[in-house]
């Protein structure tokens, strides 16, 4: 049998699990942009947090993501569920590109144009709403880019605890040294990673227009 | 905001005063006691070259900084006692090629602080469209962004954004400083008889002395954070001050913009 073959005959589990996939790094990353993104902003507010904030960021980026899952598994009521652990773990990965784009972006506005918004009595908050915010959107939406693409691509990782996704495929052919099984996994997992970055990254470089226009 | 004890004071003394104030940074020292005062409706020049403390005179006026030292008082209030959102909603401000906000259209970049002051739509847009007319642009600019603006329209419209809300002060840093000199020279004379319509107090900040002989009532001049002279803009060319017969000296090659 043939990967298509197999993919036709599959057709119901591969669609349930690629949902399942979707839905987990779906959600990791909005979790992630709904911490990352203040996380951001509050560090360009007071400076002296930046470095233990991105630092720490940093950290949890370098545990390796089978050693993040199984610190996370005796957790209280998260670890209950793979899925749940799964996202947690999925959107602390998401955490550092979100803060340190938010953070880069809102950095790299113009000093004189936020000089200026505050010379005509703009409020904090209404030059971080109405001048930072929109001038640092394209650089944001780039780390929500690459928070979603590895989501997708770590989430892989998450059936070896249960939590579903098209990882299921491919551990599952591992296991019976099928290659079939595991590039029905491999490759709608591939094909949604691209999907996402081609989409965001168009939504990037319309965003990021508002800048040029000085 | 302390009450003024003088509402006398407020009324008719200077607009803007300077008491011996001093800004340093990290203990270097840009702005050494500084005195010196701006008569309501009056046109103050700062000249100097860069690094000579202009800029950041201004920014005191504006609260954009606060004197380490002395202090500087807007309408009789000191600039510590007001609140700094207020205070710098009644002065306009404008510096060099605009400052506008580049993802805003014409519109909404002059229509900005009418809008924060929560003016009702209507008022609003006859304002933009008044003061459009003022700085003589027209109104198919409304819809633009500023990259699609030559420069010396995103000056007029750093203009019309900073006379917005009608203060009574109006402060520019090196407002022309980035135009082709022609467009310039239109822009030096065209503010020149708005002022004199408006009759705003008004400090401009340049190094270029024949902006500063056409434009100004009183010319400040400025050197390593201290004030040399301060004199009536006619008096200035007789001065026997050394470094303003250096500045003469510089320009001399270049006609009296008096006759131009």
């Amino acid at each position: 049998m043939n990967f298509l073959q197999f993919m036709m005959a599959n057709h119901r589990q591969v669609l349930d699990l690629t949902l399942e996939h979707i839905t987990l790094a779906g959600v990791a990353t909005l979790l992630a942009a709904l911490v990352g993104i203040p996380l951001g902003i509050l560090i360009t507010r007071v400076p002296r947090l930046s470095k233990p904030v991105l630092g720490g960021a940093n950290i949890i980026q370098t545990i390796p993501s089978l050693a993040l899952f199984g610190f996370l598994l005796p957790a209280p009521w998260i670890g209950a569920r793979g899925g749940r652990l799964a996202i947690l773990a999925l959107a602390l990965y998401g955490l550092l590109p979100l803060i340190r784009n938010t953070y880069a972006g809102i950095q790299g506005v113009d000093p004189a144009i936020v000089e200026a918004g505050r010379a005509m009595g703009l409020t904090d908050r209404q030059l971080l709403m109405q001048v930072e915010l929109p001038l640092a959107s394209g650089v944001i939406v780039a780390g929500v880019r690459i928070a979603a693409v590895l989501s997708i691509g770590l989430a892989t990782i998450a059936a070896a605890i249960g939590a579903g996704g098209l990882g299921e495929f491919i551990f599952r052919g591992l296991a019976m040294v099928n290659n079939q099984v595991i590039l029905a996994g491999a490759i709608p997992a591939a094909l949604l990673a691209l999907l996402a970055d081609f989409a965001l990254g168009r939504l990037e470089r319309r965003l990021g227009t508002l800048r040029s226009r000085t | 905001m302390t009450a003024p004890s003088n509402p006398e004071r407020i009324n008719n003394g200077p607009a803007i005063e300077f008491d011996r104030a001093s800004f340093r940074l990290n203990g270097r020292p840009l702005l050494n006691d500084l005195v010196l005062s701006v008569k309501r409706g009056e046109t103050l020049v700062l000249l100097g070259r860069s690094g000579s403390g202009k800029t950041t005179t201004l920014k005191l006026i504006n609260r954009l900084l606060l004197p380490t030292s002395g202090e500087v008082r807007v309408n009789g209030q000191r600039t510590a006692d007001w609140d700094p959102i207020r205070l710098r909603r009644s002065i306009g401000y404008v510096i060099q090629d605009g400052g506008l906000f580049p993802h805003f259209t014409v519109e909404r970049n002059i229509a900005l602080v009418p809008q924060i002051e929560n003016w009702p739509r209507a008022r609003i847009e006859s304002r933009v469209r008044e003061l459009l007319a003022t700085v003589g642009l027209s109104e198919d600019l409304l819809s633009r962004y500023p990259s699609q603006l030559s420069g010396g329209q995103r000056q007029r419209v750093g203009v019309a954004r900073a006379l917005a809300a009608d203060p009574p002060i109006l402060i520019l840093d090196e407002a022309f400083g980035a135009l082709d000199p022609i467009t310039r020279s239109e822009m030096q004379k065209e503010f020149r008889a708005l002022q004199q319509r408006m009759k705003k107090t008004v400090i401009f900040v340049t190094h270029d002395l024949r902006e500063a002989l056409l434009l100004a009532d009183r010319i400040a001049l400025m050197e390593d954070g201290r004030l040399v002279v301060n004199l009536v803009s006619a008096e200035f060319s007789r001065s026997g001050d050394p470094l303003v017969r250096a500045y003469l000296e510089a320009f001399s090659g270049l006609p009296d913009p008096k006759q131009s």
